[in-house]
């Protein structure tokens, strides 16, 4: 059974299925649609963070650099790759990789799927603000063409440091918020038990994100209950980003990093709505 | 006589007489006190001004007012505003937000929660983005994003620097996820005038956090946090809760991130005109 059909879920339910932990991860989607991929480590300032992958391999037949937050299947995993939610290193990590990336000619493939930044201690004496703006910058001026896929959550400006992309394409059940809906609910009404009802407030799922123009395209999605459903995940995945990768790779890079500032110059805007 | 010249001073003239007004926002309590949050030490508004905000009697950074920053900063009568009425708009149609931005604006003067334009430092032109925590804690939403971004558009048209006084709590949450993009929508701007050569400032004022640390105020060419500030991303409660602990003094302070690497000097309020001064001049002219 498709449970594709736009409207027939809730927010909430959505936030729910973006959780779960039976949604495949960035390291399912890199080893079933990326070829000989060779995983990469460090930031070379201070230590390797595991909760964001990176490397390269060839997607198509074409080399590429692949970036994408890490959370883990079981609690060990969760543990070792702290829920997706990564440390300064991981957004010097992926800076690193997106330079690298452009000095080869590589496109740039992310995969988005954190509660966000993590809010500890050491994160903030190594500059946790600071990486992620850097990481940010790093991604809006990049000469390759930049894909960011939302697998699950993509919470705040841990997700969107991944996310200054050329197309962003997202998944059907997937989320992209300012916050948490918890953290949302708790600084607003002081009360994060109404994380419920903010989640009908946020604008958070896919189809939302679609009208108000920043998600650029939505893939539906099987019941991940179903066997088989993950094959069907992966195939449908691999098909969005060729499919949204073809006229980029036309595309000269001056002019990529023109029309990524344009789309952003747009954005918010009162007076040129996307 | 040089026509043009003539004509530029007639324009110095007709701006001399429109900006007399001038700062508007802070005159209208002239008569109040002041009360200060630290040891509670009472003082007529006027007084407190002409002091930069600092309290007399305990030494306590108060917050400032956008347009009395601007004072306090520029050569005098030197500021031109941009894009001054501009506003956001509700991208989530939320729930008492219009109301909340009325009391913003009642409470601050302000139409938004940044005032941009052009002005001199010590005769120096430059472009100035003041954000004023009075309203809405300086939070960014549509408005504080666009300002930004099209102020970095303006420097870079004219060949300017910028500098910044940041102050936020962070992203504006009433404005959703259009919120969270002006991070990228800022950063994208800071990179533009970054590879233009220009040189942009950044004054990390209390307190200075969240979603404006990572963008725009993480990626100045020079960083100075104002002496007494809060520099931080994640808050204080948020990551006492997530390590089950407390924070020491000082967490996140001007000072420790000064120590910590993330800012090129940490200034006290009397001494940061003559030291922007003197950024601005040494910026002036690189040698090719």
């Amino acid at each position: 059974m498709e449970q594709n059909k736009a409207g027939r879920l809730s927010p909430v339910e959505r936030v729910k299925l973006a959780r779960s932990s039976l949604r495949p991860g960035t390291e399912d989607y890199i080893k079933n649609i990326i070829e000989d991929y060779i995983p990469m480590a460090g930031d070379r300032c201070y230590g390797d963070d595991l909760s964001v992958t990176g490397g390269i391999g060839f997607f198509h037949g074409i080399p590429v650099t692949v970036i994408g937050h890490v959370k883990g299947h079981d609690l060990d995993g969760n543990m070792k790759h702290r829920f997706g939610m990564p440390d300064p290193e991981g957004y010097r990590k992926a800076s690193r990789l997106m330079l690298q990336a452009a000095k080869f000619g590589r496109p740039v493939i992310t995969f988005v799927d954190t509660p966000g930044a993590y809010p500890g201690k050491e994160a903030e004496e190594r500059g946790q603000g600071q990486a992620i703006a850097e990481c940010i910058k790093t991604m809006s001026r990049l000469s390759v063409p930049t894909i960011s896929v939302f697998t699950g959550e993509g919470g705040s400006g841990g997700a969107l440091a991944f996310a200054v992309s050329d197309r962003l394409i997202m998944m059907e059940n997937s989320i992209f918020s300012i916050l948490s809906p918890e953290g949302f609910a708790s600084i607003l009404w002081h009360d994060s038990d109404r994380w419920q009802e903010a989640c009908e407030k946020m604008k958070l799922t896919a189809a939302d994100l679609n009208e108000m123009g920043i998600c650029d395209e939505i893939v539906p999605e099987p019941s991940f209950e179903m066997e088989g459903s993950y094959a069907v995940m992966f195939r449908r995945i691999d098909e969005a980003i060729i499919r949204n990768l073809k006229p980029l790779l036309k595309t000269d890079g001056e002019e990529l990093i023109k029309r990524r500032y344009l789309k952003l110059r747009k954005t918010g805007s009162k007076y040129g709505r996307n | 006589m040089n026509p043009f010249k003539e004509r530029k001073k007639i324009l110095d003239e007709i701006g001399r007489i429109s900006r007399l007004a001038f700062p508007s926002a802070g005159q209208s309590e002239n008569n109040s006190i002041v009360t200060c949050e630290k040891c509670g030490h009472k003082d007529p508004a006027e007084e407190i001004k002409n002091n930069l905000y600092i309290c007399p009697e305990c030494g306590a950074y108060m917050k400032v007012p956008a347009y009395d920053r601007i004072s306090m900063l520029c050569d005098e009568g030197s500021f031109r505003e941009f894009n001054k009425g501009r506003t956001g708009y509700d991208p989530l149609d939320f729930p008492g937000y219009e109301n909340k931005l009325k009391q913003a604006r009642s409470k601050s003067g302000l139409k938004e929660a940044v005032v941009t334009g052009t002005a001199r430092i010590s005769g120096h032109r430059t472009v100035l983005c003041v954000m004023d925590p009075a309203f809405m804690m300086a939070s960014m939403g549509t408005a504080v994003g666009e300002k930004i971004f099209l102020a970095f558009e303006y420097a870079v048209k004219k060949k300017l620097p910028v500098i910044i006084f940041a102050a936020s709590g962070g992203a504006r949450m009433q404005e959703g996820i259009m919120s969270l993009m002006q991070m990228a929508k800022t950063s994208a701007a800071v990179a533009k005038h970054d590879e233009a050569g220009l040189l942009y400032i950044c004054v990390l004022t209390n307190p200075t956090t969240g979603g404006v640390t990572a963008s725009f105020a993480s990626l100045a060419d020079v960083t100075i946090a104002e002496k007494g500030a809060l520099v931080g991303f994640a808050g204080k409660r948020v990551i006492e809760q997530t390590i089950g602990e407390e924070l020491p003094e000082g967490f996140q302070s001007a000072e420790f991130q000064m120590e910590k690497g993330f800012c090129d000097m940490v200034i006290g309020r009397k001494n940061l005109r003559r030291t922007i001064g003197k950024l601005l001049a040494v910026h002036e002219r690189g040698v090719r």
